[in-house]
């Protein structure tokens, strides 16, 4: 795992004192609340519906057992027991005193962690492959790329005032785990002639307008990553709509100006940038490189006992395989039934280090899929960390099935949402547990958002829920056939709208129908590319 | 001249340069491109800073405008001014705040003139905010990774 | 009838104005009728209240209800978590929110 050296820990400190005397300002009455909004969403609180809340950055969603302590006590310190993990590899606490923030934002910094550009209209966390560093499938790790990344982003002195906020993603495999091409630059490292370089795609996103991101560079030479990115950072801050905000993320501006042009206009920047020496000494990578280097792994069993069911129905559903045959990636549901998607107390938390330390390395990864990852598990030690989890209500064996849904935390504690998503969540997982569908439904993706702006992914779910609002009257759209795997797609609406019974009912028929014509091995998400909208309109609508 | 925006050196409030300063009035990008002999020019966010790059040499101020601190267009036009070469005053104007004087300062401004006074004090300690910096920017600043490597 | 409500600007906790101060109880809310700007601009200015708006709701012998959901929600607390809003021993209140 990489470790701050003492200009990381400078960068960070000099931030938490820099906040600490806005946060007084503010207080003291010397900053209007118009003049500190700005700065306090630099540093990722923001007001929400019952108090402020606080989101911490957990880069490209890689944190040590220590840092995930830290975690856990803030909660129980400063917040009321619990935290939310996000889509977006971050955390956020939802109960924060103002008075706390500058204190909070200390202890974050004592275990090399913050909340910067967690907001703002800045280069946001760059989030990566959960799996990194341990999927067989993988290139090459693609955190070392990320951590330059996140270096180069951090306090960039040009592209802190963007149009609008500007979210990176980094993977290494073919299979895509991170949503890469919804991203505003999505970055996949690829080998090309036996030598290992970045993919770009540009103007990917969610929101109001979902766009799946264009490739404008099919290979990028390592050694000129960061001066790519800046050049296309420049065109994107210079051209980027600033008339309107719905209109201001870089997807529309590649958009407008065509895939082509806007390529065209970055490349010219990049020939230019190539003359300016922006890019990182080479030597900065192999720095970092060693801090990701493998744990030294032992070989061992490569089975487990399966005589218990209930152990070996979470193996089957809730590990993934490793690039050493010995171990696995272990992953930590936070999807109780009927839980409340990506919660955990403070005491789970410090659970989960605590197994980690114990099981896998000292290392845990956030999903975007708000679940937690033990990414090295020997096998052998599989049935002791199910029982561990089991106890502490972290042992769901429902990974990528209907219960693993994603929900925002919509009108429930965001001031933007239009209808609550969490019921929802929590009712269509006790509904589909009860009857035992869930099994039989295999692979299915359910995302929850509580309004336009998308950040419970609804339109990249197989099936997606987006809550409106209908004359003050919470109300839901159902669509179908999103992804945000490497067969990314935007999920298409079925028609009006539901009530909350409604939608629950219609999640129903819409799974009973594939169940009834699905072919062999097929997901749901296939059923519905092979036979299409209009059987399952009629289903819901005749 | 219709173009000229009647700025005056007087509202300077931090100046980094050892130089006198010039006292021209600006004008307007389009004007300073038709006329051969203005020394002084406003860029708003809007222009294009390239089509200054043939008159560098003519120009001995250059004011970058801000009519909102959270339009950030300026940055890269100072940026991309200084890469060309230019070496004259390069003035950051309007709604320039305390937590933005940093980041300009690395962008290339030597010189900033808010639309309302800032507090010394808290100036000073803006401008001294990064004792390192992660970005190669026109500053000439020596980076944490080649302080890591040399 | 017309009530005030903001955040707490220390704690971010959500109150209404209940005529000479901020409550956490929304049927503590004073009717304002058309003094609304005029008050948040001085409770504002004190720094008594932070980003206070006026909103409509309705009285009647139970209390306040505020017209909007988003309100109501911000009067009681999360609906998914009764044990961290005003009334965790009250299951009908969830009921009043929606
Ligand atoms: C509760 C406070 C939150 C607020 C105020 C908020 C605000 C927003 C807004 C305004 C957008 C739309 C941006 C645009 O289209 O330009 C957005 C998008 C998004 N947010 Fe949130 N959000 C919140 C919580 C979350 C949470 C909890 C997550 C993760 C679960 C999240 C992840 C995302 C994602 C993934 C997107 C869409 C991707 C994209 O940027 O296009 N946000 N958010
Ligand atoms: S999708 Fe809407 S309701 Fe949900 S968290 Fe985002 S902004 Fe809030």
């Amino acid at each position: 795992m990489y470790q701050y050296d003492q200009y990381d820990q400078q960068m960070v400190d000099a931030r938490v004192e820099e906040f600490r005397d806005q946060a007084r300002r503010r207080l003291d009455g010397k900053l209007t609340e118009d003049q500190f909004k700005p700065l306090r969403l630099m540093n990722g609180l923001y007001l929400q519906l019952h108090a402020y809340m606080l989101r911490v950055a957990i880069p490209y969603g890689t944190l040590n057992s220590r840092q995930m302590i830290a975690l856990g006590d803030i909660a129980d310190k400063y917040d009321r027991g619990y935290g939310h993990f996000t889509t977006r590899q971050n955390l956020q606490y939802n109960w924060i005193k103002l008075e706390d923030a500058a204190d909070i934002l200390a202890d974050l910094a004592k275990v090399e962690m913050h909340a910067i550009q967690t907001s703002g209209n800045c280069i946001r966390n760059i989030s990566s492959d959960h799996f990194a560093g341990a999927a067989a499938d993988e290139l090459v790790d693609p955190r070392p790329y990320a951590e330059l990344l996140r270096q180069w982003s951090s306090f960039h002195p040009e592209f802190t005032y963007l149009p609008r906020k500007f979210k990176i993603a980094v993977i290494a495999a073919e299979k895509d785990r991170a949503a890469m091409r919804l991203h505003d630059i999505g970055i996949q490292i690829v080998e090309k002639d036996g030598e290992i370089g970045a993919r770009f795609y540009v103007g990917g996103g969610m929101g109001r307008t979902p766009m799946i991101a264009p490739m404008i560079r099919d290979f990028v030479p390592l050694d000129q990553l960061i001066t790519y990115s800046e050049a296309c950072l420049r065109v994107y801050n210079r051209y980027g709509r600033r008339d309107n905000k719905y209109k201001a993320r870089i997807k529309i501006l590649v958009h407008e100006l065509g895939a082509e042009e806007y390529t065209r206009q970055v490349e010219q920047e990049f020939a230019h940038m190539l003359e300016q020496g922006v890019e990182p000494p080479r030597e900065e990578l192999e720095r970092i490189k060693p801090f990701f280097a493998d744990p030294a792994f032992e070989d061992g069993a490569k089975n487990v006992d399966r005589s218990d069911p209930d152990f070996a129905l979470w193996v089957d559903r809730n590990t993934h395989r490793h690039k050493h045959d010995s171990y696995v990636s272990a992953v930590i549901s936070l999807k109780p039934v009927g839980g409340i998607p990506g919660d955990a107390t403070g005491t789970q938390i410090r659970i989960m280090a605590k197994l980690a330390e114990q099981y896998s390395f000292d290392e845990l990864r956030i999903m975007h899929t708000q679940n937690v990852v033990l990414p090295h598990v020997k096998i052998a030690d599989l049935h002791a960390l199910w029982t561990a989890l089991d106890a502490a209500d972290l042992g769901a064996p429902n990974m990528d099935s209907i219960e693993d849904m994603i929900a925002c935390p919509g009108l429930d504690y965001c001031a933007l949402a239009n209808a609550r998503s969490i019921p929802l969540a929590q009712r269509i997982s006790e509904k589909f547990d009860a009857s035992g569908k869930t099994a039989k439904l295999g692979e299915l993706k359910l995302k929850i958002s509580g309004c336009i702006n998308a950040c419970g992914h609804h339109h990249a779910g197989h099936i997606g829920i987006l809550g409106v609002d209908r004359k003050g009257v919470e109300n839901y759209q159902l669509s179908l056939g999103g992804s945000e795997a490497e067969d990314t797609a935007l999920a298409k609406i079925t028609g009006p709208g539901f009530t909350e019974d409604g939608v629950i009912d219609a999640v129903e028929k819409v799974t009973d129908l594939y169940l009834d014509v699905r072919e062999d091995g097929e997901r749901f998400l296939d059923t519905y590319r092979r036979i299409g909208m209009a059987p399952f309109k009629e289903a819901l609508y005749d | 001249m219709t173009d000229d925006l009647g700025t005056s050196p007087d509202e300077v409030q931090f100046r980094f340069r050892d130089d006198e300063p010039a006292d021209h009035g600006t004008v307007t990008v389009d004007a300073c491109c038709d006329q051969t002999n203005a020394a002084a020019v406003r860029i708003e966010p809007g222009d294009d800073a390239r089509t200054l790059l043939p008159f560098l040499d003519r120009l001995a101020l250059i004011e970058v405008n801000f009519p909102a601190y959270g339009d950030g267009r300026g940055y890269s036009s100072a940026r991309i001014l200084r890469e060309a070469g230019y070496a004259g005053e390069l003035r950051a104007v309007g709604d320039v705040l305390i937590d933005q004087l940093s980041h300009m300062r690395r962008c290339g401004f030597d010189a900033f003139a808010p639309d309302a006074r800032l507090d010394e004090e808290d100036a000073a300690r803006a401008f001294a905010t990064w004792e390192n910096v992660y970005q190669r920017t026109v500053d000439g600043r020596r980076t944490i990774q080649e302080s890591r490597h040399e | 009838m017309k009530i005030l409500t903001g955040n707490d600007l220390r704690t971010g906790a959500v109150t209404w104005w209940d005529g000479t101060n901020w409550s956490l109880h929304v049927d503590a809310a004073a009717d304002v009728g058309e003094h609304g700007d005029e008050i948040l601009a001085r409770e504002e200015a004190l720094r008594r209240v932070n980003v206070p708006y006026i909103i409509e709701a309705e009285a009647s012998a139970e209390g306040v209800r505020p017209a909007h959901i988003k309100d109501r929600v911000r009067a009681l607390g999360p609906t998914v978590r009764p044990d961290l809003t005003l009334k965790p021993k009250d299951p009908e209140a969830i009921d009043w929110v929606i």
